[in-house]
């Protein structure tokens, strides 16, 4: 009887947090096709920047017809995504906030009344217009993708993708976007999955300090421009000589011969362990579509096949935003924050009715080692590749990587990851890749300049 | 306008539900004051007839379906008969019972009426066919004392029956459950459950031996064995625990009952491993967002279903229940969330567990050994089958595929659970008049003594049992 008792009270319990808690998964899911119910007696909500720049809203025009309106066009297409034939980015994540009203009750009595329609709430983003702005003039008429984020809180201020689409006549050009040779709709930002080139060199190194945390500042290495293990022979950048190196000069000039040397002494398993630590084969914290990054090294593989991995090439496939957050973490002392698009949501009478708060993802790195880290990509603005960056107002740090597009091209895809500050402003991570153009220092660097410039000179 | 009338009689048909519930419990203060019971009962049943007429004006006015008035006339007329026929009947029957039934039935056509018409008018026939059986049952058990002799009876039609389904049933979502001829299909399970518990009661009633129970436990095993083989692993977790509660309660050994629940979590991981609709239901039940294509489906849509109605509901006729597959079965539970509210279905939680509570009450104050087994064996059966299925509706455990007694849609099940009803009700009245009788002799200043004939030597001392006053609990 009390048995019996227990258990319908813990089910009942389990109600009640369900509906109190775990019910905003499901009612958000996409896959909750009871949202669109709201959309008869709810005019969908605007998406704002969060310098208050209106990014879509519900335009009636007399008849009575509903249009769909991005005034920004191309500029925030994958960020705030679509909401005609299927929905994508904020359209989609947020979906059900923006056919909810939380307008003043008797309004909408009101509305309810004279069969109007009540305006539904507003999504307040993190995206900043500026930014996006620079991010996406800086990225041209490349394919590629920029996403930066402040480290300290997660708050994602800029998503770029191209190719990209004009969510305004989405439904037009649906048969062209949506089509096999195109990549349009596809958010390069999140979930791209692209060779990392030398900016997996940060995994390398901290692996290499994990397994010699006494003696990595002891490492040599004498560099004639390239290396040839068992009959396989890995090339500087150029074929530059890079001359005698220790951990953090091999690492300021992204020289590959010292790394491919380096990662044939490191413990395949330890390796391995590192990097799934390190958001490696799982999913993104992210409310996103996101797609996990790859790494794979065991025994079987061959002496050619570490040394790739080494140096970036390889199996090995990560997403823009898995570089952002662990360049995020390096910035902001080892801890990833959940990084997230919306900071609030408030009714048409611009009331708060939820908003996030910055949080953890927990710590991928250990202060320790994020201080080394930073102290390495600093070196990298101002004595190896990242050059082009030094001497500004603001401090920056980075990584750059030129990566082979595939096995058998010579075209390469531009990297650079990095972070930067200065007295009076937040830290900013930006993440670039420049697909099939050249050298990360040439490409990639540049539009992390200009993202940089604009934010700390405002 | 329409809008917001809907809305409206949502918080209404809430706020009456909620009384209701709450009168529920609160009618056990006034134990002895019958005046006052017999008021909160009659305000109980003006927030049924409420609840009813308020819910059918908002599915009037969304489908503006003439039919409807009629059909609620008719189940106005249906609901008012089994209340005045009991009240005509049977004096001391349990008027809290009978409000709980027939505020489940009230729901079951409101939501069924609401989800497919055609669907809520075969149940209604049902609910005809079943009030008139629960009305005779108690005068039945009044009048025939012969129940406890049929032991071998019940083991073979159960067992038969179970076996011919398990042979010639027709297979739906895995398992083989029902027979069907002459256009007409029946779930014997359901039935045969009453069999079940009558069948350990009257094995068990006199004498629990080593012996005996073994007999006992090998016909058990073999109704488990049948529903086993027609894959309906949710009726045999039924049934096992079932047998389980009625052997400890006849023993009173928890030993016994320990034991039971270790061969059933034996039992339920080799299961899993046998039978891949167990395993396609657990892994929806562990994380059904990520099976959402194939397994995870009916979850998903059950949970978005209740989940988006929130604790007040989107209102009758304004969400999507017919999304849920099976919504008018197993998943009734989900569409009285979505449209009706969460707090609404809490309230419904409370119901039945009124109701399981009444029929655990009968049992602690029968003294009759065999009745009083069959009660708690009745009595576990409904708490079980509530829990099974909204416990597998909300994701708190994985999905098992049973009713949700007199609510859900389905002949054989609403059926069998009217006959447990007028069983109770016959029990109620039978424990009822044996007080009476125990107050008059006392006032008499004779001495009390058992007077029914089959209770001849009770095997182990009674624990005393108040005659008045509060209900007190055991195991």
């Amino acid at each position: 009887m009390y048995l019996f008792l227990a258990i319908f009270l813990a089910m009942m319990a389990y109600f009640v947090y369900f509906q109190a808690v775990k019910s905003e998964t499901f009612i958000n899911s996409p896959y909750n096709s009871l949202q669109d119910l709201f959309s008869r007696r709810v005019i969908r909500g605007d998406i704002l920047s969060a310098d208050g720049k209106v990014l879509a809203e519900t335009n009636t025009d007399s008849d009575g017809n509903e249009s769909r309106d991005y005034p920004y066009g191309r500029v925030f297409a994958h960020a705030v995504g679509y909401a005609e034939n299927g929905k994508a980015g904020i359209e989609n994540q947020e979906n059900f906030s923006l056919l909810r009203s939380h307008e003043f009750f008797l309004k909408q009595m009101g509305n309810d009344i004279a069969g109007n329609k009540s305006q539904g709430d507003s999504v307040v983003t993190t995206l900043d217009t500026q930014i996006q702005q620079t991010a996406y003039d800086a990225l041209g008429s490349f394919d590629g993708a920029v996403i930066v984020m402040e480290p300290e809180t997660g708050k994602i201020l800029a998503m770029v993708s191209k190719p990209d689409y004009d969510p305004n006549t989405i439904k037009q050009d649906w048969d062209t976007v949506s089509s096999e040779d195109s990549t349009a709709l596809f958010n390069r930002a999140t979930q791209g999955k692209y060779a990392p080139g030398s900016v997996f060199k940060i995994f390398t190194t901290l692996e290499y300090y994990r397994e010699h945390p006494q003696k990595y500042s002891d490492y040599t290495y004498f560099c004639d421009s390239s290396i040839t293990v068992n009959g396989q022979t890995i090339h500087c950048a150029g074929n530059r000589r890079h001359g005698n190196e220790n951990l953090q000069t091999s690492f300021a000039n992204s020289c590959n011969a010292s790394y491919a040397n380096l990662s044939l002494s490191l413990d395949r398993k330890r390796f391995q362990e590192t990097c799934d630590s390190m958001l490696f084969n799982q999913n993104l914290p992210i409310r996103f579509e996101s797609s996990k990054s790859s790494f794979n090294l065991s025994e079987k593989d061959s002496s050619a096949m570490v040394m790739e991995t080494g140096i970036g090439q390889g199996k090995t496939l990560v997403s823009p935003l898995h570089m952002l957050l662990v360049t995020s973490a390096v910035a902001n002392k080892g801890m990833v924050m959940k990084p997230y698009l919306v900071d609030h949501i408030e009714n048409a009478a611009g009331n708060t009715i939820s908003s996030s708060e910055p949080s953890e993802y927990g710590s991928v790195i250990s202060a320790k080692e994020a201080k080394l880290l930073k102290k390495y990509m600093r070196s990298v603005v101002t004595e190896g590749t990242g050059g082009k960056l030094a001497g500004q107002s603001y401090e920056a740090y980075g990584k750059t990587g030129t990566a082979q597009v595939s096995d058998t091209s010579d075209e390469t895809n531009a990297w650079f990851t990095g972070f930067a500050g200065k007295k009076g402003y937040k830290d900013i991570a930006v993440t670039v890749i420049v697909e099939k153009s050249g050298a990360g220092s040439t490409y990639a660097v540049p539009v992390a300049k200009k993202i940089f410039d604009v934010y700390f000179n405002r | 306008m329409l809008h917001l009338l809907v809305q409206g009689s949502k918080y209404l048909m809430i706020l009456f539900f909620l009384i209701y519930t709450f009168e529920c419990f609160h009618v056990f203060k006034f134990q002895g004051n019958e005046a006052e019971q017999k008021r909160i009962y009659h305000i109980q049943r003006v927030l049924l007839f409420l609840i009813h007429l308020d819910a059918f004006i908002v599915l009037y006015l969304i489908t503006k379906n003439i039919q409807l008035i009629g059909f609620y006339l008719m189940q106005l007329i249906i609901l008012l008969a089994i209340i005045s026929a009991y009240h005509l009947l049977y004096k001391h029957a349990s008027e809290l019972v009978l409000n709980n039934m027939c505020m489940l039935l009230a729901i079951s056509f409101i939501i069924l009426t609401r989800i497919s018409f055609e669907r809520a008018f075969k149940q209604f026939i049902f609910v005809c066919a079943g009030s008139f059986i629960a009305l005779l049952i108690p005068m039945v058990l009044q009048n025939m004392s012969m129940f406890r002799k049929l032991t071998w009876l019940y083991a073979i039609i159960g067992v038969g029956a179970l076996t011919v389904v398990a042979v010639a049933g027709q297979t739906s979502y895995g398992a083989k459950l029902s027979l069907s001829f002459a256009g007409i299909s029946i779930q014997p399970s359901e039935f045969v459950k009453i069999l079940f518990v009558m069948f350990i009661a009257s094995m068990l009633h006199k004498r629990h031996d080593i012996r005996q129970l073994a007999v006992t436990s090998f016909i058990s095993a073999l109704f488990v064995l049948a529903l086993v083989l027609s894959r309906d692993l949710g009726g045999a977790l039924l049934y096992f625990f079932t047998y389980l509660v009625m052997i400890y309660v006849a023993t009173q050994r928890f030993a016994y009952f320990a034991a039971g629940l270790l061969a059933m979590a034996g039992a339920a991981t080799a299961g899993y491993h046998l039978f891949s609709h167990v395993q396609t239901r657990v892994l929806a039940w562990s994380d059904p967002l990520a099976v959402i294509d194939d397994a995870g489906y009916q979850v998903c849509q059950s949970l978005f279903a209740i989940g988006t109605g929130g604790w007040f509901g989107l209102g009758l006729g304004q969400g999507l229940p017919s999304k849920i597959p099976v919504v008018t079965k197993d998943f009734i539970f989900a569409a009285i969330s979505e449209e009706m509210g969460g707090v609404f279905a809490l309230c419904l939680l409370m119901v039945c567990i009124s109701c399981f509570f009444m029929i655990m009450n009968v049992a602690i104050k029968l003294r009759d050994n065999f009745y009083r087994l069959t009660a708690v064996g009745l009595g576990t059966l409904y708490a079980m089958q509530v829990f099974l299925t909204v416990g597998g509706v909300i994701k708190f455990i994985p999905s098992t595929g049973v009713t949700l007694p007199l609510v859900s849609y389905g002949g054989s099940s609403l059926l069998s659970t009217m006959i447990v009803f007028g069983i109770i009700q016959g029990l109620y009245i039978m424990q009822f008049d044996d007080r009476m009788k125990k107050k008059e002799q006392m006032l008499k200043g004779g001495k009390y003594r058992g007077k029914r004939s089959s209770e001849k030597k009770p095997d182990r001392k009674k624990p005393e049992r108040k005659t008045g006053g509060r209900q007190t609990r055991k195991p």
